[in-house]
């Protein structure tokens, strides 16, 4: 999805100052049937810009990526806005607006009600001082943090009057920034004082490197109040992402964003890009595989249930003849027959269609089968996880050969970056059918799930072919360069369409197989 | 150290006026960041009679972070954790309460009063705390039998 393209529509700083618990006005509010394609022309598209464009897809979420001085910005914007409405100076506004959690309609009606009070709870209490704080030296002054009465100690008192050393000053600051992680609520060091430390002052007390920690600390701050902001959760990464999707739409879309960082992530759970399995599907699955995958994989493999008193049973040895250490039964390992059927052919069952072995077969496939049921999901799951990573170095070494191609051969670096399209191709699709599979798990089988897995059938096949072509040698992929142009591209296609039909039917909501989604329910 | 004239200004302060019912010492002489306390069990609480011996640690960075106090006797109280720890963190011992100017014989007050008069919808021990509320009755007889059998 190309975001980039959207960057100057989407939503202006102004409506940023918006509600973060309940101003979605503009995104239909508690309207449980908020339809996502009506819900995107509310973001500014305007009518011409729209017509140029080609349809979003029902898959494509709206969002914007912030660099940590549009953030900055953001603040600074509406701090100067409301200083104005509130005649106050900016550094008291934007305590009120930290106090206020940057809810500016709350805030300006709370003040509006009760100036006085609200002042107090935001920790801008009564002024005893009028001056703006700033270091003196007091006559007679003695430190009530270290006890110091030297002649000419030099102190700080914010508005509220307590006054202490500057060296007790900083090393309290430093404790709060830098020991417990404050920034928006540190307050006066006095007893009791609500009074909050405000960045003039601060900037006043200590040195760059603390207060850089404070901006920053601030910041964090800022988009963790916002719902409709994240960060980018990419190590390193310093970019936020706006998106106007909330907590309670997660049920019916996938809000997949792309950071500029080239990192793409789930915005309402900030895991990797998990299209088309809904959030709560996706923390379902991973605690299932890690509760199941490890002993379930080893169970299949290893045990098998006695055919009479249903207890596991390890095998440990190469020989079939089994005995329950329960209830002292005697079994074949290969055909789970009785073992006195068996009469003398030792290690060797060539009795597979005895009629206990049929029956205990039969019962021990029964309660297998949703273990299996598991497995099938599991193994393609896992087996797309591991294959995406195996087309990586394939490309890393193919990317190699080409270098080396390109030099012997007369092919530019243009004509060779069908490759990386196909690699970068092969990624986003192994990436959907990972999850596809972990979705058709809660699935009930319905008409539209079958339409779902002929989607995913197609995909797979596609995405196999593409991966094929990948695995041949060097002097080979030349010539397979249109026709592994065509597969990325076909591949794509077929990714869309799985997409586009689940983000369809994720809307109007999915009927699962509540036996599997239910609570409790260990398959 | 900055922190030193303080503390000792602290130390001498509370030993020529300590706060009732509490006898404070260090507990090694070279070592001012380790407190001893002896506090009585106030009157009219299940706790009169007892002798609680509680240790107050002050961290390095006191007095910018709050002092770790813990019960070295045990005690049965909604908020002294029922382990071999008996730690407290109640109101002004908790980081983002505790203020620099804040004294330990502020911290000693405050824990007499929370002898006196438990906080059982701050507490520790929730199952102590639902007694202290359902059944106080139950909750003073065993307060009581564990002053007896622990704090004399
Ligand atoms: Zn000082
Ligand atoms: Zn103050
Ligand atoms: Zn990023
Ligand atoms: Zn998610």
């Amino acid at each position: 999805m190309d975001s980039d393209d959207e960057v100057n529509s989407v939503i202006s700083s102004e409506d940023l100052g918006g509600d973060a618990d309940s101003s979605v006005g503009d995104f239909g509010g508690d309207d449980s049937d908020v339809d996502f394609d009506e819900l995107q022309e509310h973001d500014g598209f305007d009518t011409q810009e729209k017509d140029l464009k080609p349809r979003k897809k029902a898959f494509e979420i709206d969002h914007k990526v912030y660099s940590p001085e549009d953030i900055q910005r953001q603040q600074d914007d509406q701090v100067a806005e409301v200083a104005t409405l509130l005649e106050q100076p900016h550094e008291s506004t934007a305590i009120l607006l930290r106090y206020g959690r940057w809810n500016k309609e709350r805030l300006i009606e709370q003040y509006m009600d009760n100036q006085e009070e609200v002042l107090d709870k935001a920790g801008l209490g009564q002024d005893v001082q009028k001056s703006p704080p700033r270091i003196e030296v007091i006559d007679g002054f003695v430190c009530d943090i270290c006890c110091e009465d030297t002649p000419g100690l030099r102190s700080f008192a914010l508005k509220c009057g307590h006054r202490f050393c500057v060296d007790c000053y900083r090393q309290y600051l430093a404790q709060k920034i830098r020991g417990e992680g404050e920034a928006a609520r540190i307050k006066c060091p006095g007893d009791g004082c609500n009074r909050v430390v405000d960045a003039k002052s601060l900037d006043i007390l200590v040195r760059t490197d603390l207060t850089d920690r404070y901006h920053q600390l601030l910041m964090r701050t800022y988009v963790d109040d916002k719902e409709n902001l994240k960060w980018c959760p990419s190590p390193n990464c310093v970019y936020a992402i706006e998106c106007g999707v909330r907590k309670r739409d997660l049920t019916r879309v996938v809000p997949t964003v792309f950071c500029d960082c080239k990192h793409s992530f789930c915005f309402g759970c900030t895991l990797p890009d998990h299209q088309p399995c809904p959030c709560s599907l996706v923390k379902l699955w991973l605690k299932k595989c890690e509760d199941d995958s490890e002993t379930a994989n080893w169970i299949s493999a290893n045990t098998k249930e006695c055919p009479k008193c249903h207890s596991t049973i390890e095998k440990n040895g190469g020989c079939n003849h089994m005995t329950c250490r329960k209830c002292r039964n005697e079994f074949c390992w290969m055909c789970m027959g009785m073992w006195s059927e068996h009469g003398t052919s030792w290690y060797n069952c060539s009795r597979f269609e005895e009629k206990s072995g049929l029956d205990a077969r039969d019962a021990q496939a029964r309660s297998r089968q949703s273990l299996e049921r598991y497995l099938h999901y599991f193994n393609r799951y896992h087996n797309h996880e591991q294959s995406a990573k195996l087309d990586k170095d394939i490309f890393h070494k193919t990317e190699k050969k080409m270098t080396l191609l390109q030099s012997a051969s007369d092919m530019s670096w243009i004509e060779v970056q069908f490759l990386e399209e196909a690699s970068q191709a092969l990624q986003r699709c192994r990436q959907t059918l990972k999850w596809t599979y972990a979705f058709a798990y809660y699935l009930a089988r319905n008409n539209e799930t079958e339409i779902f897995e002929d989607n995913q059938k197609n995909l797979e096949l596609a995405v196999e072919d593409l991966s094929e072509m990948f695995e041949k040698p060097t002097d080979q992929l030349s010539g397979l360069r249109v026709e592994m142009m065509d597969k990325t591209t076909f591949c794509n296609r077929r990714r869309i369409v799985v997409l586009d039909d689940t983000a369809k039917r994720l809307k109007e909501g999915v009927s699962y197989n509540l036996h599997f989604y239910g609570f409790g329910v260990v398959c | 150290m900055a922190a030193n004239k303080r503390i000792m200004k602290e130390l001498g302060e509370i030993n020529t006026n300590p706060p009732p019912g509490c006898a404070i010492r260090l507990a090694k002489e070279d070592d001012i960041n380790l407190w001893d306390v002896t506090m009585d069990g106030p009157q009219d609480s299940p706790y009169t009679g007892g002798k609680f011996h509680i240790q107050i640690v002050l961290p390095k960075e006191y007095p910018f972070k709050p002092p770790v106090l813990t019960f070295r006797t045990k005690i049965y109280h909604p908020n002294v954790t029922n382990d071999d720890k008996g730690a407290m963190c109640l109101g002004m011992l908790r980081a983002d309460e505790w203020k620099p100017p804040n004294k330990i014989v502020d911290v000693l007050k405050l824990v007499r009063a929370v002898l006196a008069a438990p906080q059982p919808d701050d507490a520790v021990e929730a199952g102590i705390a639902n007694e202290f509320k359902t059944d106080r009755k139950a909750f003073d007889k065993t307060a009581q039998d564990w002053v007896k059998k622990y704090a004399k």
